[in-house]
């Protein structure tokens, strides 16, 4: 078991930065990239858990337990939005029978 | 070492995947995939607790609230409307542009030591479960009340109501 974990240890910091910002960019451009609304919810999702990863890396390096309890709220929060967040979506489906986003654009007066 | 190297090669296919599969419901299957290479992940930093909520709350709840939805709207009429291809372009521009800039000044702050882990018992959850419950009492129970809230939320909005037609 303890040589399980031997083999992270030579992984440097910067591969877990990279790594992060790499995932974090695919849910930019997915957001951006696609219309339907169910689609850039679950690249937020994405963008989320990017953080995740690089906040337990952080909290791994620093040996501080602080970062891997703030993930668990950063979970709990990500539960609680998804949850409203799908409920607007089948309202906004219910109501205009699409989910595509550019339907919405009356929003914007 | 090189099992890094694997699952990060996989998450980023599969997070690429996530974004260019066409099917929603195939969308939800990659990203499906791409949560359990962050449990991978999880679990050779040795943060075992985190690794059991990602598997729970992220593959275990989440996901089958996004498939839920996907049953209860009906997508299968037609295809998704793409945009164009002057906007996709733009849109993989910037994306880009976000990623040179962060890994750019990584680059220029240069130093990058291991990542070793000093304590073993860090992400175990009786080390985990002390500070949560001395130091993030108050943010530990907010979050219940927000939890509340949002399933209150949710229900309020996704019931049917006659009166307030939009």
């Amino acid at each position: 078991m303890e040589s399980f974990f031997e083999t992270v240890k030579t992984v440097p910091l910067n591969h877990y930065i990279i790594l992060s910002s790499v995932i974090f960019s695919i849910g930019v451009i997915g957001v951006l990239l696609r219309r339907n609304a169910i689609v850039i919810f679950m690249s937020v999702e994405l963008m989320l858990n990017a953080v995740n990863l690089l906040l337990t890396a952080f909290s791994v390096y620093h040996g501080d337990p602080n970062g891997q309890v703030f993930v668990f709220f950063i979970m709990a929060l990500a539960a609680a939005e998804v949850a409203v967040g799908l409920a607007i979506i089948v309202m906004i489906y219910r109501n205009t029978n699409s989910v595509d986003i550019n339907v919405l654009n009356r929003l914007k007066w | 070492m090189s099992i890094f190297y694997f699952i990060a090669f996989l998450s980023i296919l599969f997070a690429v995947l996530v974004i260019s599969a066409k099917n929603p419901v195939h969308s939800i299957l990659y990203l499906v995939l791409t949560f359990f290479t962050f449990t991978i992940q999880y679990i050779l930093l040795n943060a075992q607790f985190l690794a059991i909520v990602n598997f729970i709350v992220y593959m275990g709840a989440i996901l089958v609230l996004f498939l839920y939805t996907l049953m209860l709207i009906n997508l299968n009429k037609d295809s998704e409307p793409m945009k164009t291809n002057l906007v996709k372009i733009a849109a993989v521009l910037g994306g880009g542009c976000l990623m040179v800039v962060i890994v750019g000044a990584l680059k220029a702050l240069g130093v990058s030591q291991p990542v070793v882990l000093k304590n073993p018992d860090l992400g175990l959850v009786k080390n985990l479960g002390k500070v949560l419950f001395n130091e993030f009492l108050l943010p530990f129970e907010v979050s219940s009340l927000l939890l509340l809230s949002a399933m209150v939320g949710a229900v309020l909005l996704a019931t049917k109501d006659k009166k307030t037609t939009a």
